[in-house]
């Protein structure tokens, strides 16, 4: 009984639970939402669209929830994720001729390409880090590179959409290793690499000592600074590889339109894993499931021949009920209901 | 004062909050053209009373009378309305708006198509000013003028609103003696003129200097109201605290002839506006206690040495050795550790958990990378837990789940963890039950004798008496005494007590002009 | 030597000396233009800055009330997509009259306003998380309308879209005209009415207005309203420029907004801001666009980096400025005066004669 309880008590319980509920509701309700083929040893079905097109917003999250741990957001993960399309497209090259960066070669070595978008990422969330821990400058500057991001991917692409055809960079968003698309493998592995980062090192301690309370952590000699940088930092590398994946994935890089909305998708994702947008404690398992509940969500709404717009709608709805959730002060409804608290061994409030 | 109706009628105030009585049937009289001095030590129900007064609380008993009317103020603007105007400790006026809007916000003088006149607005506040015996740009910006020049045009703003009484809370705190004389100079006015004034203030002298009746109040109970000029201020003082004048615990001297090395060596330490420059020295195995009134400079004193406030200058020597502390960093690593008065905001984190708490400077010392694995942790955190008869279940246990004694524990055991030689420690023991004040007194003595410096700092003389070697007293923002060899509490509220001479307020027109 | 002791300039440049950068910054950019380009230097080309930005003009002026009470807006461009796109429905589709559509349009706008005010104000909301849901809201519910592009016909509206009111041999359009007395009206709004007056006192310190009894929910509410009511308005004067409707109209308008406000000088931090102010930051804005024009080979992506770069450089400045001011802290002088020389009806010491 005692371990049902702690077991209730864990931030991605919910998740865990609203994610399983979707998925009966869908075996009941959703034909072939379960179907699995396998076709050329790859398997195909509505479950591996959910892994695959919850890919990138799954990095995002792993980001975002470093970001939110603060108690600040990032909202320029959508156009960090464009620029790093466009680098990569620029270096690997592509055109809508065929003339340019054929299927065989690219412009530069693969890995540098990728590097080098990466590179740029995260110096965005650098940039974005140095804004929000330096200046104490705070949304408003991660808005600022949102519009801003855009305008500068679509520089980089000279405002054009760059189709590659180079095959190797498709790999990682297409490619298929032992039946399943590799992406996931990455996912799972970036997603260690930083459950790692957070728990190995004393980092997520930190980080969720900063979050909770910024004060008491600076007189304990925490650097309270450098950690909020950090967290800004890893969001930008994490938006860049979501960038560099969905850029192989549609096999171009439309400056426009890649990454677009993602930020409330993984504001979404991460506050569904069970973390609290004040910060303190996160959970990144908690979060990486968010990520599939709502990527889940999507493609169960999808299916059921719901337009694509309402969806954007319908989490922006979800935010704001679980926002009024979260900050309900509940205590002032239940003293509504309850007359007298008996007097007890409570500290001095004022 | 002649026997005539009271302006303010204050009963048998009763105010509870969970698990305490703050106020237990509280009586206050306030006469018109009368300063008045409402005094108390922390907790003692002078800020809860105020917030009654002022609309910030509801009251769950007694009544207030206002010239006789009854009233019932639920929010500050009901207090306002019924003629109680309030100047906080903050200042809490707009600095982005004009000093004429500041008076007038919200009760702007209109023009008679509808839209706000601001030429007569304007008139009014120099005309409000001019009460004040000040001249100003009342156009100009309130963020442009010194928190004395503030505190009047909050003030004029009271005064125009026709207010009967004016509560000036704290007001003093961020003058220089030039801008208190003048503040006493204006108040003399308003009282002259038959307002109501209720000062409150720990500073002794300026008690003495201003106020023409005291009241005190000491754990939510009325204890005495009497003329500042009948009551001596031992008297004060002791009503206060509660101790009574008889001597009491008396002190088992530290071991006599240890020559003690001195650790931590300062000259000159001070911050404009908030601590007089003092020299102190702080040595191995002995407990310096700092004593004296609320606020007056020892947590301040202790937020220098351990860098949180940059002071104005100070030789500053670590073992002998200069050394520049300009960050709590900078103290941590010269060997000093800082438990801060107030728990809740800048000691514990509440969301981790006791173990996370204990090991989190230690951790911080060693960096991000090299993490203490997490079966040293747990030892770490289970000796503490045991060395200090911290009450909780286990070490994962949530930190804010713990009573505040254990907290404060905590908090210690943070500390030691990184083993500091010096260790100053604000106010260690409040709102904690008494049990858990002995033991943390006995870890304090025990800290002392295997060889650290301490610095205790606590508002009740009790514990300084038997915790400390050595007694430094304070008294408004300076270091006024130090005691050694027999210590015992009637000493130190002596050297509180001891008197200072003011020479009396002067016109601004004699001083000169402000600032 | 302390710039507080300096001989006063006059009261109005020396405390709106953040206005007067504005207004010179657009001069210079204006300026900057006529000599790169010909034909720059005309008041056409002014009157066009105030046609082209007619629909951000009257969105900014939301915006910069939003700033002053210490928020942000980000629905503002999906606000007037969505508004917008409402509107073309309801001509052009549904064939309703006009009137009642215009109030329809209008209350839509007041209600996402409202939202956004209710979230912020009673359930705590930050700012910006209240209003990025409200955008997608509105986003996405102007795709649920159409994701076609609507095409206004409406007689009416598409004689008013291309009517010049003329004046000195240039003309200005009916949205412009709208535009600029809205500017008027607000302005005075923001310094005659309690309301203007309440939200500079919230925006300044909330607690002290709350100790002054000033009504700080209330004011906070209203102002997310009327900033949801002026996009509405803004949406209007944005069909009679574009004559059409789809769902990327807007995007990104709420940097557009926010940057007028600021370097039309109102501080991200609060309590300080001018609607005039913003007018010029508008213009400086659309001088800029216009230059890319001019320049005729940039990519109008430019225009949006450009007014990125100059959002940061003002921010930067303000942070500079006032973390210089919290360090000086030299108070200015008042002197001593004897009340009867003020008011002979006032006595020295003793009763106060009003």
């Amino acid at each position: 009984m005692d371990k049902l309880k702690t077991l209730a008590r864990r931030k991605e319980t919910l998740a865990v639970i609203a994610l399983t509920m979707l998925l009966l509701f869908n075996v009941f309700f959703t034909p072939g939402f379960f179907s699995l083929e396998l076709k050329e040893g790859h398997f195909y079905g509505s479950l591996i669209d959910v892994l695959k097109r919850g890919a990138p917003l799954m990095f995002m999250a792993i980001g975002m929830t470093f970001v939110i741990a603060t108690g600040s957001t990032d909202i320029s993960v959508g156009s960090v994720a464009s620029i790093a399309g466009a680098v990569a497209a620029q270096m690997i090259g592509g055109d809508f001729s065929t003339a340019a960066g054929s299927a065989a070669a690219s412009l530069t070595p693969l890995p540098i390409a990728i590097a080098a978008a990466l590179a740029v990422a995260t110096l965005c969330g650098v940039w974005n880090g140095f804004l929000v821990s330096r200046l104490g400058i705070q949304a408003l500057i991660a808005t600022l590179l949102q519009v801003a991001g855009r305008g500068i991917a679509q520089l980089i692409t000279r405002g054009n959409v760059i189709t590659m055809y180079y095959k190797p960079f498709f790999e990682f968003g297409t490619g298929y290793f032992l039946g399943f698309p590799i992406c996931i493998y990455v996912v799972l592995a970036v997603a260690l690499a930083a459950y790692l980062f957070s728990k190995k090192t004393s980092y997520g301690l930190f980080l969720e000592s900063s979050g909770s309370n910024r004060s008491s952590s600076r007189y304990a000699g925490i650097k309270v600074q450098r950690m909020i940088w950090v967290a800004f930092a890893v969001s930008g590398l994490m938006a860049g590889i979501a960038g560099v994946l969905i850029a192989s994935e549609v096999k171009a890089a439309d400056a426009n339109n890649a990454g677009l909305n993602y930020e409330l998708d993984a504001i979404l994702a991460v506050v569904l894993g069970g973390n609290s947008m004040k910060g303190g404690r996160f959970s990144l398992p908690g979060s990486l499931i968010g990520a599939l509940l709502v990527q889940a969500l999507t493609t169960t709404i999808y299916m059921k021949g719901v337009p694509a717009q309402t969806i954007l709608v319908f989490k922006a709805v979800v935010v704001i009920v679980v926002g009024i959730i979260q900050t309900t002060d509940y205590g002032k409804l239940l003293a509504k209901f309850i007359k007298k608290r008996p007097a007890g061994v409570f500290e001095v409030e004022k | 004062m002649p026997k005539e109706t009271a302006l303010l009628q204050m009963n048998d105030i009763v105010k509870i909050y969970p698990g305490v009585r703050a106020l237990n049937n509280v009586t206050f009289t306030l006469y018109r053209g009368e300063i008045h001095s409402l005094c108390g030590e922390n907790g003692a129900g002078k800020s809860t009373l105020i917030k009654i007064l002022t609309g910030a609380e509801i009251r769950d008993g007694g009544d207030i009378f206002l010239d006789g009317i009854p009233i019932f103020p639920k929010t500050p603007m009901d207090a306002q309305k019924s003629g109680i105007s309030t100047v906080y400790q903050e200042i809490n006026l707009c600095p982005n708006l004009s000093v004429a809007e500041n008076i007038f916000i919200g009760r702007q003088p209109r023009k008679r198509i509808g839209g706000i006149d601001w030429k007569k607005m304007n008139r009014l506040a120099e005309t409000a000013m001019a009460r004040l015996n000040i001249r100003m740009d009342v156009a100009s910006m309130l963020g442009e003028y010194s928190v004395a020049i503030q505190q009047m045009i909050a003030i004029a703003r009271a005064v125009d609103m026709n207010s009967k009484v004016l509560v000036l809370d704290e007001p003093t705190s961020s003058l220089d003696a030039k801008e208190v004389r003048q503040l006493f100079f204006t108040m003399r006015k308003l009282r002259n003129a038959g307002m109501g004034i209720i000062f409150i203030s720990h500073f002794i002298d300026q008690i003495y200097e201003i106020t023409d009746r005291v009241t005190i109040l000491r754990n939510g109970n009325y204890i005495d109201s009497q003329l500042t000029k009948d009551l001596p201020r031992m008297n004060l003082i002791s009503k206060m605290i509660g101790k009574d004048i008889a001597a009491d615990v008396l002190h088992k001297g530290s071991e006599a002839g240890a020559e003690k090395s001195v650790f931590y060596s300062a000259k000159r330490l001070g911050k404009r506006g908030v601590i007089a420059p003092l020299d102190i020295q702080i040595k191995y195995g002995e407990v310096l206690g700092f004593a004296g009134l609320l606020g007056c400079g020892r947590t301040e004193t202790a937020r220098l040495i351990f860098g949180i406030d940059r002071a104005d200058e100070a030789e500053v020597e670590i073992n002998g050795k200069r050394v520049k502390i300009l960050s709590p960093a900078d103290a941590i690593r010269s060997g000093i550790g800082f438990c801060p008065e107030d728990r809740k905001t800048d000691g514990i984190i509440a969301n981790l958990t006791v173990r996370e708490n204990i090991i989190l400077a230690l951790q911080g010392r060693y960096g991000m990378f090299r993490r203490i694995p997490f079966a040293k942790q747990v030892e770490i955190a289970n000796h503490y837990i045991e060395l200090l008869s911290i009450a909780t279940p286990g070490c994962e246990q949530l930190a804010g789940n713990l009573s505040g004694g254990n907290q404060q524990k905590v908090i210690l055991a943070r500390w030691l963890t990184i083993n500091p030689d010096l260790l100053l420690l604000d106010e260690p023991t409040r709102g904690i039950d008494v049990g858990a004040k002995t033991e943390i007194m006995n870890i304090v003595v025990r800290l002392a004798k295997e060889g650290k410096a301490i610095l205790f700092i606590s508002s009740e003389l009790d514990e300084v008496v038997r915790c400390s070697d050595r007694v430094l007293v304070f008294r408004d923002r300076s270091l006024t005494g130090e005691l050694t060899g027999e210590l015992d509490a009637r000493r130190i509220m002596e050297t509180i007590a001891h008197a200072g001479g003011e020479a009396p307020a002067r016109s601004p027109a004699e001083e000169g002009l402000y600032g | 030597m302390n710039p507080l002791e300096k001989p006063r300039m006059p009261g109005f440049v020396y405390r709106n000396i953040t206005f007067v950068v504005a207004v010179l910054l657009f001069i210079s950019f204006f300026g900057l233009g006529s000599v790169l380009f010909k034909n720059f230097f005309s008041l056409q080309v002014f009157c066009n800055l105030l046609i082209d930005n007619s629909y951000l003009l009257i969105a900014a002026i939301g915006s910069t009330m939003v700033v002053i009470i210490g928020g942000i807006d980000l629905s503002v461009g999906a606000v007037i997509a969505f508004c917008n796109m409402s509107m073309s429905y309801m001509l052009t589709i549904m064939k309703m009259p006009l009137i009642p559509a215009i109030v329809i349009v209008l209350l839509i706008g007041t209600l996402f306003g409202m939202l956004h005010g209710w979230l912020v104000t009673f359930k705590g909301f930050q700012p910006f998380i209240a209003t990025l849901a409200g955008q997608f809201i509105a986003r996405g519910a102007c795709y649920i309308i159409t994701v076609d592009t609507i095409f206004v016909d409406n007689p009416f509206i598409v004689k008013a879209a291309i009517f010049k009111i003329r004046f000195l041999g240039s003309f200005i359009s009916v949205g412009a005209a709208l535009a600029v007395l809205m500017i008027i009206l607000f302005q005075i709004i923001a310094e005659n009415t309690q309301f203007g007056r309440n939200i500079y006192a919230v925006g300044g310190n909330e607690q002290s207005a709350n100790l002054m009894g000033l009504p700080v929910k209330r004011t906070k509410f209203l102002t997310y309203t009327t900033s949801g009511f002026l996009s509405a308005v803004a949406s209007l004067v944005f069909m009679l420029y574009v004559l059409s409707a789809t769902g990327t109209h807007g995007d990104g308008l709420h940097l557009d907004a926010v940057a007028s406000a600021v370097i039309g000088g109102a501080l991200t931090s609060g309590g300080v801001g001018l609607i005039t102010g913003t007018l010029f930051g508008v213009l400086t804005q659309g001088t800029i666009r216009t230059m890319i024009t001019f320049q005729g080979t940039l990519s109008s992506w430019w225009a949006k980096i450009a007014t990125a770069l100059l959002l940061l450089m003002f921010i930067l400045i303000q942070r500079a400025i006032v973390t210089g001011r919290e360090r000086s802290h030299v108070s200015r002088k008042v002197e001593a005066v004897d009340p009867k020389a003020v008011d002979p009806k006032l006595i020295s010491e003793g009763n106060y004669a009003q």
